[in-house]
Parts: structure tokens; sequence; C-alpha cells
């Protein structure tokens, strides 16, 4: 993972953040999903907003996703079992990251947005979930954890794709 | 392919039941079949009560929206000068072109974008530019929206496109009770939950028919759903105990206890300690207005509801309402919202929206494995070497939770739809 030789997050850069997302990706096209999971914080939140609802919150509308890092632990787990059956086996998996934005940063945290392309195949379909990403980034300890991972899609419904069983 | 049925029915050719060998069967061009698709369209989809949308989406005068059902562009909207739930067809008078726009909103007004005539929310006819032009005076009545018959049964507003059939209520029939058991449970104050569940996927909608009130599937399928309940905290040592019922006119229900707690009046530990004595307070207050029978029903038990043909309420840890729409014979998409109690406690509505997309969504631990069984059923059917889906189980004894008797109930309203030829 990489190293940021930085202590202060304020002055990290628009390329540092890019090397850490794509790795990000990377470790999800893998599906070396307990590594991925090391990246988050204990108090980490991944969401996933209904596509008619881009600006849902998980307590007050319905969430396609709305994992603490316990549920985020188990969706881990899950997807390594035979008993994922919509992922077993595992669909090849694509992630695309491009349009970096750093929006916010301080001596701690950065806010992050990118926009986000993934391609899943499996059994003869293709399907493209095409996404904005937005991101909170501590810097801690020389390396970056993720405290905050929001994927807004941009379909309007999951007519085409489905589902979304994967990890965006 | 087309299907010769000249000695019998349709529907009759497709579904065959023996009560003396204990046999029910459901021939697989049923799900495959491009003949039966279109059957479907003319003598169920078109002569049943469909479900639309519920009220409270459109509390206010104005307030609309829409969606296609039964395959038809339709729109709902307050009246403003009655108050009423109008539902119409979502197509200019003039030259068809759609008159709302946006799938969900507030206004008075519609104009159509084309030619820029305009409705109001209660249909009539109001502005056509140049209307000079027609020399005769313009046949405003005959040229407003055109209504669909609509009625609604606690909220749950349905509409048909047939004139002729019996009205909702006799229409719902034993789901009436169970459709109260839920409304009830909320004390009458039901709410649709902002977020929509919009998917699709490629097998027949009747296998989403049979899943979605299928007991015998969850141990087997949802294994990773279960590890994760048991991750939380909640003992699963109960099991899953119950009946099914046939309710009538095709309606059907599974109901049953199970391990997980339920927002109504069914306290577990994962709902925090701090939540126990309103949960507790709730229960009692449904026990003094309703008495302890009907109480029980509404807190211990969970349903999953069938109304034919294609509404499924589950009551479960959470309630969704779900819709099931075929495109093809092998693609339906779905539509499921999430309905709760105005006004409900914030720690109940986290757990209930939480069990919802763990359980039933599409980002969930459970629906994407269905949808992965169903694609499966249905690739299986196009091999042709197996002709007939069995579904007798139970049959003979008092359907338990894991029988097929409310599978079997849809599958006769179906098979004597598709043997009338209307």
């Amino acid at each position: 993972m990489t190293t940021i030789t930085r202590e202060n997050a304020a002055t990290v850069t628009r390329a540092e953040v890019e090397d850490f997302l794509y790795q990000e990706a990377a470790l999800l096209d893998e599906w070396d999903l307990p590594t991925w999971l090391d990246l988050f914080t204990e108090d980490a939140i991944y969401q996933v907003p209904c596509n008619d609802d881009p600006t849902g919150a998980g307590d007050r509308s319905l969430m396609l996703i709305d994992d603490n890092r316990l549920r985020l632990a188990s969706r881990v787990e899950r997807l390594g079992s035979r008993k994922a059956h919509r992922e077993y086996p595992h669909s090849n998996l694509r992630h695309f990251i491009s349009n970096v934005r750093i929006l916010e940063q301080d001596s701690e945290v950065l806010k992050i947005t990118c926009s986000m392309l993934v391609g899943r195949f499996r059994a003869n379909r293709e399907t493209w979930y095409c996404a904005r990403a937005d991101y909170d980034l501590l810097l801690s300890g020389g390396a970056f954890r993720i405290r905050r991972k929001r994927v807004a899609l941009d379909m309007t419904t999951l007519r085409h794709s489905s589902d979304v069983a994967i990890i965006l | 392919m087309t299907i010769t049925t000249t000695d019998t029915g349709l529907g009759s050719h497709h579904v065959i039941e023996e009560p003396e060998s204990r046999t029910f069967r459901v021939r697989r061009t049923a799900m495959t079949s491009q003949d039966v698709f279109e059957a479907e369209r003319e003598r169920i989809f078109a002569h049943t009560w469909l479900y639309l949308g519920h009220e409270s989406e459109i509390p206010d005068k104005g307030d609309y929206v829409r969606r296609p059902v039964g395959g038809r562009p339709l729109f709902m909207v307050r009246g403003a000068k009655t108050g009423e739930v109008n539902v119409f067809h979502n197509t200019c008078t003039h030259r068809g072109a759609a008159i709302c726009r946006a799938d969900k909103g507030s206004q008075k007004v519609f104009q159509c974008f084309y030619h820029a005539w305009t409705f109001d929310s209660e249909g009539e006819l109001k502005g056509v530019p140049g209307e000079d032009a027609y020399v005769d005076e313009i046949d405003r009545a005959g040229l407003a929206l055109q209504k669909v018959r609509t009625e609604s049964y606690r909220g749950f507003v349905f509409v048909t496109f047939d004139p002729e059939i019996e009205d909702l209520t006799t229409y719902l029939a034993g789901a009436r009770q169970y459709l109260d058991y839920v409304v009830d449970a909320m004390n009458g104050e039901v709410e649709v939950v902002p977020g929509t569940n919009e998917y699709g996927f490629d097998a027949n909608w009747k296998l989403l028919v049979e899943n979605s009130i299928d007991g015998y599937h969850a141990s087997s399928t949802h294994d990773t759903y279960f590890k994760y309940l048991q991750t939380l905290g909640t003992d699963l040592s109960i099991g899953v105990s119950g009946v099914t019922k046939d309710l009538g006119n095709g309606h059907a229900v599974l109901e049953y206890r199970a391990p997980w707690g339920r927002p109504v009046a069914s306290w577990e530990p994962l709902f925090g300690e701090d939540s126990k004595e309103e949960i507790a307070q709730l229960k009692a207050d449904l026990v003094e207005k309703h008495g302890p029978e009907k109480a029980e029903m509404m807190t211990e038990i969970n349903r999953n509801l069938l109304i034919y043909p294609n509404l499924v309420i589950n009551d479960i840890m959470a309630v969704t309402v779900r819709t099931l729409v075929p495109t093809a014979p092998d693609r339906v998409e779905v539509t499921a919202w999430e309905i709760a109690p105005k006004g409900e406690l914030p720690q109940l509505r986290q757990r209930r929206l939480d069990s919802f997309l763990t359980f039933l969504g599409p980002g969930g631990f459970a629906t994407p494995d269905d949808l992965e069984a169903l694609e499966s059923c249905q690739q299986g059917f196009s091999s042709g070497g197996v002709e007939w889906n069995d579904i007798s189980r139970g049959m003979g004894r008092a359907a338990q939770a894991t029988d097929e008797e409310q599978m079997r109930a849809f599958w006769r309203r179906w098979r004597d739809q598709l043997d009338t030829t209307n």
C-alpha cells in the first residue's frame, strides 16, 4: 500500500490520492477483499444510495448499501463464501477511476471526489456501473484510511444491472 | 414457440393437478413461451386489479407520481379541486405525447410539450393554442385526459383496465385481512420511505411470484444472510415454523414465526435496550385496541403475502411492497418500496431500514442470490430436456411454511384465467 511520507494531510497532492484510489481499485479487481477491508477505519461507512434518491441518508431513506464496519466485514466474509450464489464464481471486475478532485483537506482529513466506471463480467453477461464516488480519507501513520466511501450511481434504475452484489 | 391446445385451454395445458396422486405440475413452457406471455397480458393483466402506488406518496393537491402499470404508462395525481386520487393514461389526447414527464413532483397544470395543450389535475382540457382554428367548438369533455378505473384499499391504490370486473374490496377476498394486519400494526398511518429499488433480471415473472412466498428455499439459498444475523447476535435456534394458505382469487400467504425481531412490537437485542420499553408499550397499545389474538398476529407473525397477480407484501423484519412486471417471457422488472409507520421511533426506523437493505434489497445479502437462482431456473427451462416443474410439496396435509400450497393457489387462478378467451 502507498506509504505517504507526509505527516500533514494538508500537503498531500492529487497524484498521491490517485495512487491510493488506483490501489484500492486493484484490490477490488483482484478480489483481495480482506486486504481491501483493512483500508477502512473502525468507524467507517460504505454507502450506495438508491438510484432515485442520490442524496438519501441511511437513517431516513432506503439505501442500496449502508454498511458500518461490522456489516462491511460481513459483506467481505459473504463474498468470500461459495454460498454467495450471485458471486460464485466471482465476476471479472474492472474499476476505472478518473476526474479525481480534492475538495477539502486539513491536517488530518481529505475529502475526495472522483468518477467511477466499473465493468462486471460473468456468465456471458456484461454490466457497467457508472457513478460519482466521494471519500473521506484519513492520513494516519503514513497511510491513508477510508472513513467514508459513498458511491452514487448515475443509472436512473438498476433495470439492466440487476443488483449491486459486487463492491463498487 | 407455438403451443397446440386443442383439447384443453392454455392454462389447463400448463397446469396439471391430480389430487389422488398428490401431484401438482407446471409445464415449463409456461415460463418460456411467447404465446403464454401474450395471453397473460390479454387475459390476466388486462382483467385484474394491479397495484399502482400508495396514497401517502401524493399527500397534497397536485402531487403526482408517474409509473407504468401492466406495461402501460400512467400517472397518479391528487386532484386540486376534489382532493381525489386520479389516475390517467399518460398520453396527450391530441397527438399522443407524454403529459407527465417526471417520476414525481407537484403541479396543478400539466402541459403537453409537443403542441402545448394544457390539462388540470382533474384531467380537464384547459388550454389549446390557436383554438379558433377549430371552426366548431372543440370537444373539451371528449378530449379530457383518459382516466383509468381506480380504487384504493386502506391507502393502497390499484387500477384495472377492465370496466366490468368486481370492485377492489371483493377482489381482494381473503387478502384483505392480511392487508389490515399490516396497516393496523402501523395504526393506519402508513408512509412510503424515500428511495426505490428498481431492478430487473432474466427470468419469468412467475418465478419471482413463487420465490416471494417460498419458505422452502430460505435456509439453502440464504445461508450467508443467516450467518450475518448470527454475527449480530440473533438466536436462530427457534427456526421457522408456520403455515401457507390459499386466500381466494389467486391470493396467498405464507405466515410464520421466525428468529428475527420485528420493528412492530417484537423486540430483540439488536434493537437496543433503550427501545425495549417503547416496543412493549407499542404492543400493549395494539393488544388493547385489537385484542390479544389479532395483536399477536400483527406483532409476532411474519407474513409473505401475494396479491394476485403481481403484488407481494412481505411483512417481516421490514415491510416491503413489491410489484413484478413481465416485459418478455424471460424478463421481469421489479419495483420495491418500503412502507413504515409515520412518526416511528428513530432507532426502530433505522433498524427497519437496515433490515430491508440487508435482506431484501438488490445490494443486500439475500436478494442477489434469489436472482441468481431464478435466472438459473430459467436457463434450465431452455434445455427442454425436462418438461415439468413439480409443485406438490405438502399436498394432502395441512400446509406448513415450507410447503407449496400458496404457489398452487396462484397457479390455479393463473390456469383458470388463461383458460378463458376474453
